[in-house]
C-alpha cells in the first residue's frame, strides 16, 4: 500500500532532495572548472582562505537556520537557504504575505502562503538578475550612476520602515521592550554596526520571546 | 584551454546551476499552489500574493544586479552571477573572495588578471564557506518545524505569540541597526567611514571623514518609508482604494529609497 504522506512530510522529503542535490552541484562547480582548465587548486592558500572565512560564516549559518526556519515555514526554508537574501528579501516578503492574507504562520494555510511568496520572489529575483547580466553593458552606467547610489545604500532602512509600521502597530505591546533595547544597544555600543546586525537578530528574537512569555502569562497580550 | 574570467564555459556552467535553482523555485511554487486549491483557499487572494511578492522583489533584485557589477570588475561576470543568484551577499562574497585572494598575494582591487588556479580557489572558498544553511535545513528543519507544531497543538495562542515574537525580534534588531551611526551627532571620533582604495595595485584602507548628521540619513529614510506605509494604511480604509493593500510595502520601499537621494545630499 502506498504510504500516505501529509503535505508537510512531502515538503520535507522534496526539500531534502532538492537542497542536497543543489549543494552537490554547487560544490562541483570549482571541480569542473579545475578539470576543464587543467589546474589544481593552490591547496595551501585554499586552507588559509577557508580558515579565515568558513568558521565565522558557518556559525552565522547555523544560528540563522535555527532562527529563520520557524519564521519561513518548511517550503520557504528549503528555498530560502538555497536562494539567499533571507532577511533583506525573502522573510519580509513572506511576512507581508502572511499579514496580507491574515493567516497564522503556524497554520497549513500560512505554510502554503509563505512558500508561494518566497518561491515567487526567488523566481523574480533570478529572472531580473538574468536580464541584468544580459544587459550589463547598457545598464552599468545607469545603475552605477552616483546620483542613484544613496537610494541603493538605504534599501534596508526603506524596507524596515514600512514593514516595521505594519508589524509593530499590530503587536505594539510585544514590540516596546525589544525596540527600546535594540535602540539603546545600537546607539551606544560602537561595535554594533551593519556587520553585526545578523548576530543581533537571534539575540533580539530570544529577548522578545522572553518578554513575550512574561506578558502572555500575565494576560497582557 | 586558455583561461579568462569571462570564458564562455563559465557562463554555461553557471547557467546550468541557475536553471536548477530556478527549477526548484518553480517546483515549490507549483506544489504550494496545488495544495492551496486542495485546502480550498481563495485563489483570488493567492494571485494577489504572487503579484505583491513579484512587485516587492524588483527593487531589492536590482540592488543585487548592482552588486554583480561591483564584483565583476575582478571576478568576471559568470562567477558573481551564480554566487548572487544563490545564498550569499555582496558583503559575504567580498570577504570570502578577499580572504581567498590574499592567501595567494592577490586582491579584489588589483588589476592583475586572475589565473585559472586563483579562480578555482576563490570559487571554492566562496562556495564552501556559505554551505551551512543549505544542508542544515534538510538535517534539522523537520525537527524545528515539528517543535513549532507541537507548541501550536498544546497552546495555539502562545504559539502565535511565539511566532510574532520572532518576527518582532528580527524587525527590532534592524530598527536598532538603522540608528547605529546616530552617535556621530555627539561623538566626533565616530565621524568616518572606512573605504578600500587601490594604490599601486594594492588595497589600502583609508578613513574618509563624514558629517555629524550623516548618521541620521538612514533614520530619516526609515521615517519616510514608515510615514508612507501609514498613509497607505489610512487610504486603504476607503473601499475604492482597497487595492492599495497589494502595493503598500513596495510603494513605501521604493519611495523610501528615492527619498534617500535628497536626504543624503542634505545631511552628508
Amino acid at each position: 500500500m502506498k504510504k500516505n504522506l501529509s503535505y508537510l512530510d512531502s515538503v520535507h522529503r522534496d526539500g531534502r532532495i532538492w537542497n542536497l542535490s543543489v549543494m552537490v552541484l554547487l560544490l562541483l562547480f570549482p571541480v569542473v572548472v579545475a578539470v576543464v582548465f587543467g589546474v589544481l587548486p593552490d591547496w595551501k592558500a585554499l586552507g588559509v582562505g577557508l580558515v579565515a572565512t568558513a568558521p565565522m560564516y558557518w556559525a552565522v549559518g547555523a544560528i540563522e537556520t535555527v532562527t529563520f526556519v520557524p519564521m519561513l515555514g518548511a517550503g520557504g526554508s528549503y528555498l530560502s537557504f538555497v536562494t539567499g537574501n533571507i532577511s533583506n528579501l525573502k522573510l519580509p516578503c513572506a511576512l507581508n504575505a502572511l499579514e496580507q492574507n491574515e493567516v497564522s504562520a503556524n497554520s497549513e494555510e500560512g505554510e502554503v502562503i509563505s512558500t508561494i511568496a518566497i518561491a515567487t520572489s526567488s523566481i523574480v529575483t533570478t529572472v531580473i538578475i538574468i536580464i541584468g547580466v544580459i544587459c550589463i553593458v547598457p545598464l552599468t552606467p545607469i545603475l552605477s550612476a552616483p546620483v542613484l547610489a544613496p537610494a541603493f545604500e538605504q534599501i534596508l532602512p526603506a524596507l524596515f520602515g514600512g514593514l516595521g509600521v505594519a508589524f509593530v502597530s499590530k503587536n505594539w505591546k510585544l514590540a516596546v521592550a525589544p525596540v527600546v533595547l535594540m535602540l539603546i544597544l545600537f546607539i551606544f555600543v560602537p561595535a554594533l554596526d551593519s556587520g553585526t546586525v545578523g548576530i543581533m537578530v537571534p539575540v533580539s528574537a530570544l529577548f522578545t520571546i522572553g518578554t513575550g512569555r512574561i506578558l502572555y502569562k500575565r494576560g497582557v497580550l | 584551454m586558455e583561461f579568462q574570467v569571462n570564458h564562455p564555459i563559465l557562463f554555461i556552467i553557471a547557467g546550468i546551476l541557475i536553471a536548477v535553482v530556478l527549477a526548484q523555485s518553480v517546483f515549490f511554487l507549483v506544489k504550494a499552489l496545488k495544495r492551496s486549491r486542495q485546502l480550498g483557499m481563495d485563489q483570488k487572494k493567492i494571485r494577489k500574493t504572487i503579484k505583491t511578492a513579484a512587485i516587492f522583489t524588483i527593487a531589492p533584485a536590482v540592488a543585487i544586479v548592482i552588486s554583480i557589477i561591483t564584483l565583476s570588475k575582478k571576478l568576471g561576470l559568470a562567477l558573481p552571477w551564480l554566487r548572487l543568484s544563490v545564498v550569499g551577499s555582496l558583503s559575504y562574497e567580498t570577504v570570502a573572495a578577499n580572504n581567498a585572494l590574499s592567501a595567494m598575494g592577490q586582491s579584489l582591487g588589483s588589476d592583475i588578471p586572475l589565473t585559472a588556479q586563483q579562480f578555482v580557489n576563490v570559487l571554492a572558498v566562496m562556495t564552501i564557506s556559505i554551505m551551512m544553511g543549505i544542508w542544515l535545513v534538510p538535517v534539522i528543519g523537520k525537527k524545528l518545524q515539528g517543535g513549532m507544531s507541537k507548541l501550536s497543538n498544546r497552546d495555539a495562542k502562545w504559539a502565535d505569540t511565539f511566532s510574532n515574537a520572532l518576527f518582532i525580534g528580527m524587525i527590532a534588531a534592524f530598527l536598532g541597526f538603522v540608528f547605529c551611526d546616530v552617535s556621530r551627532l555627539w561623538d566626533p571620533s565616530t565621524r568616518f567611514v572606512t573605504q578600500t582604495v587601490v594604490e599601486n595595485g594594492v588595497d589600502v584602507e583609508t578613513k574618509v571623514p563624514v558629517s555629524a548628521t550623516s548618521g541620521l540619513i538612514p533614520v530619516c529614510v526609515m521615517g519616510v518609508s514608515a510615514l508612507i506605509m501609514v498613509i497607505c494604511g489610512l487610504l486603504m480604509r476607503k473601499p475604492k482604494l482597497k487595492w492599495l493593500s497589494e502595493y503598500a510595502l513596495p510603494i513605501s520601499l521604493v519611495l523610501g529609497m528615492a527619498s534617500a537621494i535628497p536626504i543624503s545630499l542634505w545631511l552628508s
